[in-house]
């Protein structure tokens, strides 16, 4: 057990245990813009932490562990905001728990609300 | 470390598991679709861990490729969602 | 789309060009002379016809400064995504789930296309905030767990730490 192989299992427990949680998140929020949120944030952190260890454990692998992890770091950000855009204008709007509904939705100045669509896809 | 290792695909499975929950039961195609993003993600690490583990460098490469890919295949079901395509 | 003047292209281009050089080592992790020639010849390729499209800055973003200022970006920026973790988790596995989801918006004093793209996509990974979308200098934000609706507060709580230094490097 030299000191690299110790970064590399704790960032691998650190890793592992994010992606389970994104997985969590996905499953237990209420609509899509919140799923994005939970999704988004733990998988990127733990998908670039998990990369990241295995890159230690095998130190010739480090570039192109460091291209995956730039990869993802870069990509998952701007599917996340392209799907909530989608989202929102495809018709589905977000759940909004509290009483002021009309102040907490600023964006429906852009993409003004319609009837909601039933979507069976 | 093999437990280690271990532990990871066990909290990696469970999460996959959850978001193929999610996957089929999703009331609507933007849900299945975070839960596709979401499945690409635990996959591509998933696929660098089985590379270390069998030490195989191809799998790496199976990772990156992976993980293009599905980052088009998300973009490409946003723009059709949003219907601009 | 703002014109460029020929200095500028030239140095988009070479700028563009070692970027993706030092990309291309890093994937194929060899120097042996033939990669290194088909790297540089398809690289060449790539950012010539990406001189519009992709390219953000030319050779000015290396001023010593610049450079303090991004690997200090750097390092907020992970120190936020950190956090941003450890409250989704904590959100999560919590049994009754504390959110009070809504959006919010807010103008930046970003002018170009390229650090409104780095300001987006920090913003969707720092605690509790997703950019759903910007219309010129307007950010709409999905908040998490809205604290104000108020456009001026709402800038101070999400963005203000990034905006801050994103202003001094571009």
């Amino acid at each position: 057990m030299s000191i690299m192989d110790i970064i590399g299992g704790i960032l691998l427990i650190i890793g592992s245990t994010f992606l389970f949680l994104g997985g969590l998140g996905i499953f237990r929020m209420p609509d899509v813009f919140n799923r994005l949120q939970a999704g988004t944030k733990a998988t990127t952190l733990g998908g670039m932490s998990l990369v990241l260890g295995v890159g230690f454990l095998q130190p010739d692998w480090i570039w192109k562990s460091l291209i995956i992890i730039i990869f993802i770091a870069y990509s998952n950000p701007i599917s996340s905001h392209a799907l909530a855009r989608a989202t929102y204008r495809r018709g589905h709007y977000p759940y909004i728990k509290s009483e002021d509904k009309e102040n907490m939705d600023a964006y429906q100045e852009v993409v003004p609300h319609t009837k909601e669509k039933e979507d069976k896809a | 470390m093999t437990y280690i290792i271990y532990y990871a695909f066990i909290l990696m499975a469970l999460g996959m598991i959850f978001s193929a929950i999610r996957f089929v039961k999703g009331p609507t195609a933007a849900d299945r679709t975070v839960a596709l993003d979401t499945l690409t993600t635990i996959g591509v690490a998933a696929l660098v861990l089985l590379g270390y583990m069998f030490k195989r460098f191809i799998y790496v490469d199976v990772a990156l490729v992976y993980a293009v890919l599905g980052f088009i295949g998300v973009i490409v079901i946003a723009r059709y969602l949003e219907g601009a395509l | 789309m703002q014109s460029l003047t020929f200095n500028q292209k030239l140095g988009r281009f070479i700028l563009n060009w070692i970027l993706l050089m030092l990309v291309w080592l890093m994937f194929t992790s060899t120097l042996f002379w033939q990669e290194v020639l088909v790297g540089a010849v398809v690289s060449m390729l790539l950012s010539l016809a990406s001189i519009r499209i992709f390219t953000c800055c030319d050779f000015s973003i290396l001023r010593p400064d610049r450079i303090f200022w991004m690997i200090w970006y750097f390092f907020v920026f992970i120190k936020a995504l950190v956090v941003a973790n450890f409250d989704v988790a904590r959100r999560v596995i919590s049994p009754s789930l504390p959110i009070n989801p809504g959006i919010v918006k807010f103008k930046t004093k970003l002018k170009t296309n390229y650090s409104k793209m780095v300001l987006a996509n920090s913003i969707t990974l720092t605690p509790g905030t997703l950019s759903v979308d910007v219309v010129g200098d307007t950010f709409y934000i999905h908040w998490i767990d809205v604290e104000t609706t108020d456009p001026e507060e709402a800038f101070k709580i999400i963005a203000e730490p990034f905006e801050k230094i994103l202003l001094k490097i571009f």
